[in-house]
């Protein structure tokens, strides 16, 4: 009989881990109530309250953030986005995952995550191109090192894994941190990203954020796993679990994952428990769905005020610094307003412009043609 | 000196992996046994694991790995390894691999290559030999192409390395053991570029990859009746050379297109609509194509059955309206 040590093992891979070392906490990580008093010592592990100037910095983002998801939401109903996929309830998730990365790091979001973009800089009118449908990735990924948000769920996975590898083959200290959904851990791309993630020990970050529905479908339609973070082990992926409405949790336990992707630690599972506050899209109906009450119950817990409890308890947080933070918000979501109020101009010659580097001989005439057909 | 295209395949691979150190070869089986068909062996050898490397038995992983390598300064090609086999990669290749440079409008290209060993001939079991480049010829921002050659397959395989677009390479696996007389490294014509391969006044065939023989054979059987054929190898599906096939059914004015696949909505159909768009005044005849059934591919026993043949071949060519006579098979109210 062969044993795992006979065989040989590349140098790509890494020793197995043991399976304690990669099981989830039995609850979630968090360092608040559910009113943003501290939760009991035991509640955060071994993780550490991060830094208050990083809690600051999460504070205006996340209020900043929710603004513009409102700002957005508001737009789809005036028909200046074609459809918007909200994040509201979910900005611990949306910001920590950026504020847990170096400007160098690279973020593959998926529609869902158009919060996450404006967290990471980039200008809102090329963050929401997707959305109003006058292109499909409007920024530039390269220069924001920030991938196009994916559609196809979870396909974006083995992504990051390939060019977290990539990175660490070409001895960068580069991570990737990838956003999936629930319902994403039900495809098989999750499951082939987080397997070759783990036999090529790459620098990745996988971050679930467990909003509680898929579309329409709840969680339990999803998994009978006991965790959506369990489903790291099996792969021999290190997973966490964290209480996605505590941004003093997300960020201490997404800055852990990508520190440790970082220092050679391999690849680690987090799952968020949070919730989706609003409908999947402006076109959804959730009434069809799910209670009112539930709703209202995740609403208590919202992140945003928890945070805020908590920084005012320690005096960290002054009323002046609460106006300022919701001033920034109204000033940004009017700017988003202002620029998004034109209809939007598409230039038909860029069907055929970059679907090869170089034009086939075959696009070449139909964007004659086209041209011809438009001059008429 | 005498070379098959299997080891011209592996030359290639061997002499782009010298000359740039960010071509990479990954995929089931690629590493320690050198392919299942051979066509990496030795490359783990001479480059080490790091360069050519055995991956997880999952295709959409494997693709979706050379995505995000391809993104961070790679040139990845993957092995697939067989045509049905590639199905899992499927979403990853239309969704991901296709579009990425439209989507980012430029900023993210993939210079990567898809390998897979496709098409009958061999005796494979079930899934073992589907001919699948209508699904890739069909997807928009995907180059083509399927050497019927060894010096194309050198070729070929060098240039879809380096270029900068997505090309899945699709190698007919009764070729692998074909030979030829060839001097390596050889640079043979670029792609878009088809080839006649035998020079003909009486009527065009148009094959490409496994089919691109078995017209030659059947050119050589005409001609021994005193009817001359000539053969046109695409070798590019994508991008598709529409000057050479035109001219040269201009000339012939008549045209038989030759493929291995299914014909209904195939590469085939799609070569002959193309030859009676541009040619529709030169035409004597209809274009008339020999092509697989529209049937699963069969088991061994009946595979003689499914592949077309010299004998369907010359039969096919005698519909042509030689005596202006209609082709009886597609008369009003033969069927």
């Amino acid at each position: 009989m062969t044993t795992q040590a006979e065989h040989r093992m590349p140098a790509t891979t890494a020793a197995a881990p043991a399976e304690a070392g990669l099981l989830p906490s039995a609850e979630p990580v968090r360092f608040l109530d559910d009113d943003g008093g501290p939760a009991p010592d035991d509640a955060h592990g071994r993780f550490e309250r991060p830094p208050t100037e990083l809690l600051r910095r999460a504070y205006d983002a996340m209020v900043l953030g929710r603004r513009f998801d409102a700002q957005a939401t508001a737009l789809t109903k005036q028909g200046r986005l074609a459809v918007y996929p909200s994040s509201r309830g979910q900005e611990a998730g949306e910001i920590g995952a950026v504020l847990a990365l170096r400007e160098t790091d690279w973020l593959f979001p998926t529609y869902r995550d158009t919060m996450s973009l404006i967290g990471r800089g980039i200008d809102p009118v090329e963050a929401l191109t997707l959305l109003r449908g006058s292109w499909h990735c409007g920024y530039d990924p390269v220069a924001t090192r920030t991938a196009p948000q994916c559609t196809p769920l979870a396909t974006h996975a083995p992504h990051a894994v390939g060019l977290a590898y990539a990175a660490r083959r070409r001895g960068e200290d580069t991570v990737a941190l990838v956003l999936i959904g629930d319902g994403g851990t039900s495809e098989g791309d999750f499951h082939e990203a987080l397997n070759f993630a783990a036999v090529f020990h790459a620098p990745v970050v996988f971050l679930v954020q467990n909003n509680g529905y898929a579309i329409s479908v709840p969680l339990s339609r999803q998994t009978a796993a006991p965790s959506l973070a369990h489903k790291g082990v099996g792969y021999g992926v290190r997973s966490e679990r964290v209480d996605g409405n505590d941004p003093l949790a997300v960020l201490a336990v997404l800055t852990d994952a990508v520190e440790s992707a970082r220092a050679g630690g391999g690849p680690v599972l987090v799952e968020a428990h949070t919730y989706r506050v609003e409908p999947h899209t402006n076109a959804d109906d959730d009434g069809r769905y799910r209670d009112h009450d539930e709703v209202e119950a995740w609403k208590r817990r919202d992140p945003i005020t928890r945070l805020e409890a908590h920084l005012r308890s320690r005096g960290e947080l002054t009323d002046d610094d609460v106006s300022a933070a919701r001033e920034a918000a109204e000033t940004f979501a009017a700017d988003v307003r202002a620029r998004l109020s034109d209809e939007p101009a598409g230039d038909p010659a860029d069907l055929f412009a970059h679907v090869y580097a170089e034009p086939t001989p075959q696009l070449r005439e139909q964007a004659t043609w086209l041209a011809e057909e438009l001059a008429r | 000196m005498t070379v098959t295209m299997g080891k011209a395949l592996n030359a290639a691979l061997r002499d782009a992996m010298r000359e740039d150190d960010s071509v990479l070869m990954f995929g089931e089986d690629v590493g320690a046994l050198g392919g299942v068909f051979r066509v990496t062996d030795g490359l783990t050898a001479e480059f080490g694991d790091d360069r050519c490397f055995d991956t997880p038995l999952a295709e959409a992983g494997i693709v979706g790995l050379a995505v995000g390598m391809a993104m961070n300064g790679f040139r990845p090609v993957v092995e697939m390894q067989f045509d049905a086999f590639a199905y899992p990669a499927f979403e990853q290749i239309a969704s991901h691999v296709a579009k990425m440079r439209n989507r980012t409008r430029g900023a993210i290209g993939l210079p990567m290559v898809i390998r897979v060993p496709y098409a009958g001939g061999i005796g494979g079991v079930e899934h073992h030999s589907d001919s699948s480049e209508a699904y890739y010829a069909h997807t928009p921002g995907l180059k083509v192409v399927t050497p019927a050659t060894v010096a194309d397959a050198y070729s070929l395989l060098r240039e879809a390395i380096a270029d900068p677009d997505p090309v899945v390479f699709m190698e007919a696996k009764k070729l692998y053991w074909a030979k030829d007389e060839v001097t390596l490294p050889v640079t043979t014509e670029p792609f878009g570029t088809a080839v006649v391969r035998r020079e003909g006044s009486d009527a065009t065939l148009v094959a490409y990859g496994p089919a691109v023989p078995v017209a030659l054979e059947a050119a050589e059987a005409a001609a021994a009746d005193g009817r001359s054929l000539e053969v046109v190898d695409l070798r590019t599906l994508v991008p598709f050379d529409d000057a050479t096939v035109a001219a040269s059914v201009r000339r012939t004015g008549r045209c038989v297109v030759v493929a291995e696949a299914t014909g209904f909505a195939g590469v085939s159909a799609e070569i002959a609509a193309r030859v009676q768009e541009r040619c529709f005044h030169s035409l004597w005849a209809p274009v008339l194509r020999v092509t697989g059934w529209d049937v699963p591919f069969p088991p061994p026993v009946l595979e003689k059955y499914q592949l077309p043949g010299v004998d369907r071949i010359l039969d096919t060519v005698d519909r042509l309206q030689w005596d202006d006579v209609p082709d009886p098979r597609f008369l009003a109210g033969s069927r």
